[in-house]
């Protein structure tokens, strides 16, 4: 009998030292277009960011291994819902995160939300995805459109530029991000002096847009473009001599470190609000483009940037759990509980939308040497969204 | 408003050149090519190639324009030759098909990503003309239409092929009884259609985005200036291409609204009131 005991007290002894990390893994699933689409070199650089944040931490979370799975979505919405279904059932993974873009937003969301799965959205600025349709399991991390305009609105109009156009593509995005910008630069005493939409996918020259830009002789261009028709606007708008005779402003995408290799000294005194900038002065942003840079040979992004406080932020929540993955609405009060310093300042996740509370930077592109480089002239900190009538109530 | 014309204008010179030999081969042969966009598309990105590689804009023309003239050739002898007695259904399909050969082979060799050729060094930068700033290069891209049209006119007008070639569009069999190798000159008039479609290509590459996929938006286009100006016409092809280059332009700043439907408007009302085009080939009287 006594030897029963010691036996038993051995192996309870036995039970509560064994090494956590015989613990199954975290699993963390990827759901991004990796092979096809024109946002593969995206979903490349915010995988490539979250490694670099999880390799900080050894890839370990309250004792816990963390793996992440990639699926390629090949930037189709349906492919992206199967893919995330595998992994969720087949893989057994613990969240998602995805997409890069709203196109294949909705298939994801759709899935997170029946399957009742935390859905990290690292890159899609969908206003009603953390407004009218939020979701209790879907949150984000990068930004909503009306996020990044919203004060841009009112700086320019504090700057005294009285009289602008507006200038974007012809789509849901394009006409959120106008009208997120129009609103507070409206109320702020600013005249839109014409606003041009030209067809979506359609269109590969800015000159008949442009001469009827300048005919309504504004003090600048707003304007949300990014990718290709970025560099072409950027390059046009200076061969019409357009730089002359007004500002060219913009979500700050339209001069993304992605964008100046091919837009060359065209793309400098251009003005931009973003969420994140190259030059943004903290120690994680330095340490982050320091690796970035020594690994890649180039600046990362804010796309990459994104990809880094995502995974940033999903380990300092996996921690406030202590590394408890089965209660699934557990992590979800986790993610809000947290906050961290990002590449970008101070973030965290709003309970009222689900959507990350960060600064905003005014910026302006200039020579530096005989490169184009940014110089951030203001920061508007802690912008939050209004519920926007999302009722999760935090 | 003077933008908006030079732009207009810029529009149609290069709709002009794709659209010339389209509308000639469909007046001599009353052949539908739908791949003439393809062509158009491939001289774009052989002319980005070149000139990635030799850095030269002017290679990257000559290259561009001979590589959709051969390809061109090679279709006609390797396919189209064969489709010419077929009804026009089969023709259409044919090459509509070819369509997404051509897109798919853009997306094998070229991937999937617009990039923009750098035109020349020399044409940096923006002019004044008429008091207005412009960049220099899409002053060139309507000198080259100009010339172009200018060289064509000169050659139907007055040389013996010239006149060879309207009288297989006038009255083919006639032409043929002559004693002329018809099939011949076709072959040439074609070649020299596919090479002008590759020189559009090019000379578009610095004002729009080269991808996959360039050629729809300006294949419709085109048949819209065929249709418009009348088949198998140099004349045609110039005024209709001037007409959808400008309502193109200003219908889709000014009107955004009605801009798509503007086009086929005004190709239903040709249609309606001359079915035969504005300036249609045949007998002059």
């Amino acid at each position: 009998m006594k030897r029963f005991q010691a036996a038993a007290l051995a192996a309870t002894l036995l039970a509560v030292a064994a090494p956590a990390s015989a613990q199954a893994p975290i699993r963390i699933g990827l759901v991004l277009p990796y092979s096809a689409g024109p946002f593969v070199a995206i979903a490349n650089e915010i995988t490539d960011s979250m490694a670099l944040a999880l390799e900080e931490t050894g890839y370990m979370v309250a004792g816990r291994k963390i793996e992440l799975v990639r699926e390629d979505t090949a930037h189709k919405p349906d492919v992206a819902q199967a893919k995330a279904k595998k992994l969720v059932f087949e893989d057994k993974v613990d969240m998602l995160v995805g997409p890069v873009a709203s196109a294949e937003l909705t298939a994801l969301f759709d899935f997170a939300h029946q399957a009742k799965v935390p859905l990290v959205i690292p890159n899609a600025g969908d206003n009603e995805v953390t407004g009218e349709k939020c979701s209790p399991w879907v949150l984000r991390t990068s930004f909503s459109n009306d996020q990044i305009v919203r004060d841009m609105g009112r700086w320019m109009a504090a700057k005294g530029f009285k009289k602008v156009a507006l200038l974007a593509f012809d789509y849901k995005a394009g006409h959120q991000l106008m009208g997120g910008f129009k609103k507070p630069f409206v109320e702020a005493g600013g005249t839109i002096v014409t606003e041009q939409y030209p067809p979506f996918g359609r269109l590969s020259d800015f000159g008949p847009w442009l001469g009827r830009i300048r005919d309504a002789k504004p003090d600048a261009i707003f304007s949300f473009f990014a990718g290709p028709p970025a560099t072409l606007l950027v390059q046009q708008f200076q061969e019409f001599g357009l730089d002359r005779e007004m500002k060219l402003t913009g979500a700050g995408w339209l001069v993304s470190p992605l964008n100046l290799p091919s837009q060359g000294k065209a793309a400098a005194g251009v003005i931009g609000a973003l969420n994140y900038v190259p030059a943004i002065d903290n120690p994680v942003n330095k340490s982050y483009q320091e690796r970035f840079q020594a690994k890649f040979k180039r600046v990362g992004s804010e796309f990459g940037a994104q990809g880094y406080d995502t995974a940033k932020l999903i380990h300092a929540a996996l921690a406030q759990a202590g590394g408890k993955t089965d209660d699934k609405a557990g992590l979800v009060k986790a993610m809000h509980a947290v906050k961290i310093e990002g590449t970008r300042g101070p973030l965290r996740i709003d309970p009222k939308t689900n959507n990350v509370v960060q600064d905003i930077y005014v910026f302006e592109t200039e020579m530096q040497g005989d490169a184009v480089g940014y110089k951030v002239l203001d920061r508007i900190r802690d912008v939050q969204d209004p519920p926007n009538g999302c009722t999760l109530g935090g | 408003m003077i933008i908006q014309l030079l732009n207009g204008m810029q529009l149609a010179m290069l709709l002009f050149l794709l659209s010339v030999g389209l509308s000639v081969v469909f007046g001599l042969m009353r052949f539908v090519n739908l791949a003439h966009g393809t062509l158009f598309m491939l001289g774009a990105f052989v002319g980005l190639s070149t000139a990635e590689a030799t850095g030269s804009f002017w290679l990257a023309l000559v290259a561009g324009t001979l590589a959709s003239a051969v390809v061109g050739g090679l279709l006609y002898l390797g396919l189209l030759r064969r489709l010419q007695a077929e009804s026009p259904l089969k023709q259409v399909l044919v090459t509509f098909g070819l369509i997404f050969i051509g897109l798919e082979a853009a997306r094998m060799i070229w991937g999937d990503y617009a990039a923009r050729l750098p035109g020349p060094a020399m044409l940096a930068g923006s002019s004044e003309v008429f008091g207005v700033v412009y960049p220099t290069y899409r002053l060139f891209v309507i000198a080259v239409g100009l010339v172009v049209a200018a060289v064509l006119y000169f050659g139907l007008e007055r040389t013996r092929i010239g006149a060879i070639v309207r009288a297989g569009v006038d009255d083919r069999t006639m032409t043929a009884a002559l004693g002329i190798d018809i099939g011949r000159v076709f072959f040439a008039v074609f070649v020299l259609g596919c090479g002008l479609a590759g020189l559009a290509g090019v000379v578009a590459g610095p004002v729009l985005s080269v991808y996959a996929g360039m050629d729809m938006g300006v294949l419709i286009l085109a048949l819209v200036v065929v249709v418009i100006g009348g088949p198998g016409s140099l004349k045609g092809a110039f005024v209709g291409a001037v007409l959808v280059g400008m309502v193109e332009t200003f219908g889709q700043v000014w009107l955004p609204e009605v801009a798509g439907m503007l086009l086929y408007g005004l190709m239903a009302a040709v249609l309606a009131l001359r079915p035969q085009g504005l300036l249609p080939a045949g007998p002059r009287p």
